[in-house]
Parts: structure tokens; sequence; C-alpha cells
């Protein structure tokens, strides 16, 4: 099929199938909760406190790289279709670009922000210092 | 209506319906391979050789409770499935499985097999499948469970760390396909160098395959990267709280986005419907080999490889993988411009 509809018809498709099956799953199973049935899972003991605390600064520092080389690569694909026709020059273009990004990369994996162990460099830095 | 619109959505009533068994039948294969690896049987008792042992797994969870704990989200927690399910259904809506064919001369122009025929086609393949870390995000949010937010923050991290290196490997196919529809590429393949050797994209980027299906793996959450849901972790990881058939839509999803990986792995690298002994309106039998080989190769490193450390595959991921990438691209874009000019 030419052009969009397929993949409109594949998302009503998709929808449908996991509407039909979740119905049909309620219709057909059983229910009667308890209170010990609707508790969040925590190894059978009583859960503590609320699930949704502060996590890791970890996550938002890579979301955050993330967003940056994600754009990267987005320049990139047209650039890919196209590189026949801008020869040389646009391949130098693209190199400088890279070079740029780069210095922030060399800065990040620097920075510790790429390790995620104990062994982290950034931890051994500091033992390091404070032993000094 | 005229009988090749008719046709065209008896194609994609097929592709989905065929989307369902794939996922049937690789939980099938993954135990019956897990099996053998483990020297015992696997699943056996439910039809022959266990065949119908899907079916009965999931009329099973058809008739269990649905269970939603206290404190969840109540519309997100039954969101997050669906989205799941539906994005990687999509997806696969971009990927081409055959040559254009008459269909033996029943109708006068070509029909393409294939749900979409779209000239972005790399493109949407790519936003959909980013998509599908919406549901598992969602599902761990919404739980109210530890285990679940855990695994659902650790695969977004993990998706969108490993999603760089696949996107820049795939740069790399665009650059000598010099286009981003998925069925130019695969045409661009046809033929052989020297006569014995197929115009794979493989042969000419087999980092870039290498890289492809790494970050492949990692997208899918699977084994040795399958962090969201490591068992011995986290419980059940992001589905920890799900049961009943909203539980069974989170691994359909993984099995769906499973094969669609294989099958753009077989578009862009593997040459797609192109081979020997068949003629072109047989090529869809070429692509399911490639595409059953892959989903093989999928399983076999499950069962081999154990499970990466978290900050392991970030290492592996933003230090060696997505370097390694970026220079098979900009190596790539200078040899088709020294080759080319």
């Amino acid at each position: 099929m030419d052009g969009w509809l397929g993949v409109v018809i594949m998302i009503v498709l998709g929808v449908g199938f996991a509407g039909v099956m979740i119905g049909l799953s309620i219709l057909l199973g059983p229910r009667n909760p308890t209170p010990e049935k609707l508790a969040p899972y925590e190894c059978g003991m009583p859960a503590v406190g609320d699930a949704r605390e502060r996590h890791s600064v970890k996550f938002y520092l890579v979301a955050m790289i993330f967003l940056l080389f994600d754009i990267e690569i987005a320049f990139l694909y047209p650039w890919a279709v196209a590189l026949r026709d801008l020869g040389w020059a646009g391949f130098m273009q693209v190199v400088t670009f890279f070079l740029i990004l780069s210095v922030g990369y060399i800065y990040v994996w620097r920075k510790g922000v790429l390790d995620w162990g104990p062994v982290a460099r950034a931890v051994r830095r500091q033992v390091r210092d404070k032993a000094a | 209506m005229d009988l090749r619109f008719l046709i065209q959505l008896g194609i994609i009533g097929l592709t989905f319906f065929m989307l369902i068994n794939a996922s049937a039948l690789l939980v099938y294969a993954e135990r019956k391979v897990m099996g053998f690896m483990q020297q015992r049987y696997g699943p056996y008792l439910v039809g022959p050789h266990g065949l119908l042992q899907p079916l009965a797994d999931i009329l099973k969870l058809l008739m269990k409770e649905e269970l939603r704990p206290r404190g969840a989200d109540r519309w997100l927690f039954t969101l997050a499935p669906i989205l799941s399910v539906t994005a990687a259904f999509a997806a696969f809506a971009a990927v081409p499985w055959g040559a254009e064919t008459t269909l033996f001369g029943l109708l006068d122009e070509p029909v393409k097999l294939g749900v979409a025929d779209i000239n972005v086609g790399v493109l949407v393949v790519f936003a959909i499948t980013s998509m599908g870390v919406y549901g598992i995000v969602l599902a761990g949010w919404s739980s109210n469970s530890k285990y679940s937010l855990l695994g659902g923050l650790r695969s977004s991290a993990q998706m969108i760390s490993y999603e760089l290196s696949y996107a820049t490997a795939l740069a790399a196919v665009i650059l000598l396909a010099g286009s981003l529809s998925l069925r130019e590429t695969v045409d661009a393949q046809a033929g052989y160098w020297f006569g014995v050797i197929p115009r794979w994209y493989v042969f000419l980027q087999p980092l870039g395959f290498i890289i492809y299906m790494i970050a492949g793996v990692a997208e899918t959450n699977r084994a040795p990267f399958d962090f969201p849901e490591a068992e011995q972790e986290l419980v059940a990881g992001y589905n920890t709280e799900y049961s009943s058939v909203r539980f069974a839509l989170f691994p359909q999803a993984e099995y769906i986005n499973m094969t669609t990986m294989a099958a753009v792995a077989t578009d862009l690298y593997l040459g797609g419907w192109h081979g020997p002994f068949l003629p072109p309106e047989y090529g869809w039998i070429w692509f399911l080999v490639k595409v059953g080989a892959i989903l093989f190769a999928y399983i076999w490193v499950r069962w081999t490889v154990p499970r990466y450390r978290y900050d392991q595959l970030m290492r592996f991921g933003w230090k060696w993988l997505f370097p390694a990438s970026v220079v098979n691209l900009i190596v790539t874009a200078a040899l088709v411009l020294a080759l080319n000019a």
C-alpha cells in the first residue's frame, strides 16, 4: 500500500487487538480482590513507604546527554541521503560538527557521567584526592 | 473498492496475523531451544511436540484475575501494555517483506508486499520503536511498586543510550543506499559482485552490522541486556505488578519488536528478499529464512551469554559502541566519496 494509510490501519489493529484481549480477560477472569493481593509486591513483606521516591541523578544526566546526541543524529540522516551531492565540502562540515561535539563528549566522559559503578573513575579520584 | 485495494488490505491483514503468530512461535521456539541447550525437551505435552503450548498459555492467562495494586494509576496502568503492543505492531508497518508481485497475473499493476510503502521508512521504524519505551516507563511508574519503577527507569536509560549507536549505524547504510526508503535500500542490494558474492550491505558494513545487532538486543531488552526485567535483582522489573492478559501483552510486544528488529536487519544488511535459486515472486521465502536465522541468533545469545552489570552496560554503550559507530559512519562517508568521485 502506498502512503501512510497502512500505518494508520496497523495502529488501529494494534489498539483493537490489545483492547479485545484485555476486555476478554475482564469478562472471563475471576474478581475477588483482598487487601493482601492489592498490596505492591515487596518480597512478601508489607510495603514500606511510597515507590515514587527520588532516584539517582544519573538517569537525568543520561537523558540530557542523549538529547544532545540524538539531535546530532537527526541532522545526520538528511546529510547521509544527500552526501553524494554535497561532496567533500559537506563531509568536512560534518567532521567539524563531530569535532565540536566530541569536546562535550570528552568533558562528559572525564566528569564521570558515563561511569555508573562503584569503581567509577570519579570516585577513585575523590578517594585519591582525599588521601593526598 | 477495487480488487487492488482489497488485496492490499489483505496483505495488511496477513502481516498483522503473521506478527501475532510470530510472537506465539517465538515463545515456543525460545522454550524449545532453551530446552535443547539445557539437555531437556522443553514444552512437549500440549499438541504434537508441544506446538500448542503458546495457545494454552494465552488461554490460561485470559482466565486469570486482573490485579491492580493499591496506589497504582488506574488509566496509565491499563494504557501502558496497550501502548507497548501498538507501537510494536505499528513499527512493522514500514517494513517491506517482499518484491513487487502481480500475484501470478491476477493484477495488471504489481502490488508491493508490505504494509505501507513510505519513502522515509527507516525514520518511521526508528520513530515508532522509540515510542515503545513509553509503554515500559509508564508501566514502571504507574504500578506504584519499587521494583517496577527501577525496571522502568533502567529501561529508559538503557534504550536511549543504545538508540544512539543504533541510529548512527543505520545512518551508514543510508549513506550507501542514498535513500531513506527501506524498499529502495533492499533493491540497491540486488545482484552479485564478481558473480558470486551477493551485493549485501553486510559485506560493506561488517562493523555497522555488529553494532546494529548488539544495539538491537539492548533496544529489545533481551539478555544479556535484560536489565528492565532482571529477575534476580528486580523480581520481574516493570511488569512485576501485572497479571493476566495485561502481563501477556508485554512479552508479546517484546517478541514482535524482536521480529521487527530482525526484519529491518534483513532489509538493510542482508539484502531483504534477494537471494539465489528463487524467482523474485518467491523472494519472501528468502526474507523469512533470513529473519528466522537472525531470530535464532537472538535466542542463542540469550541462553549463552550471562547478564551484564548495569555499569558495564552503560560503559559499553557510551564508551565503546557509540564512538565505534561514529568512526564507522565517517569512514564509510569518506570511502563513498572517494570511490564515487
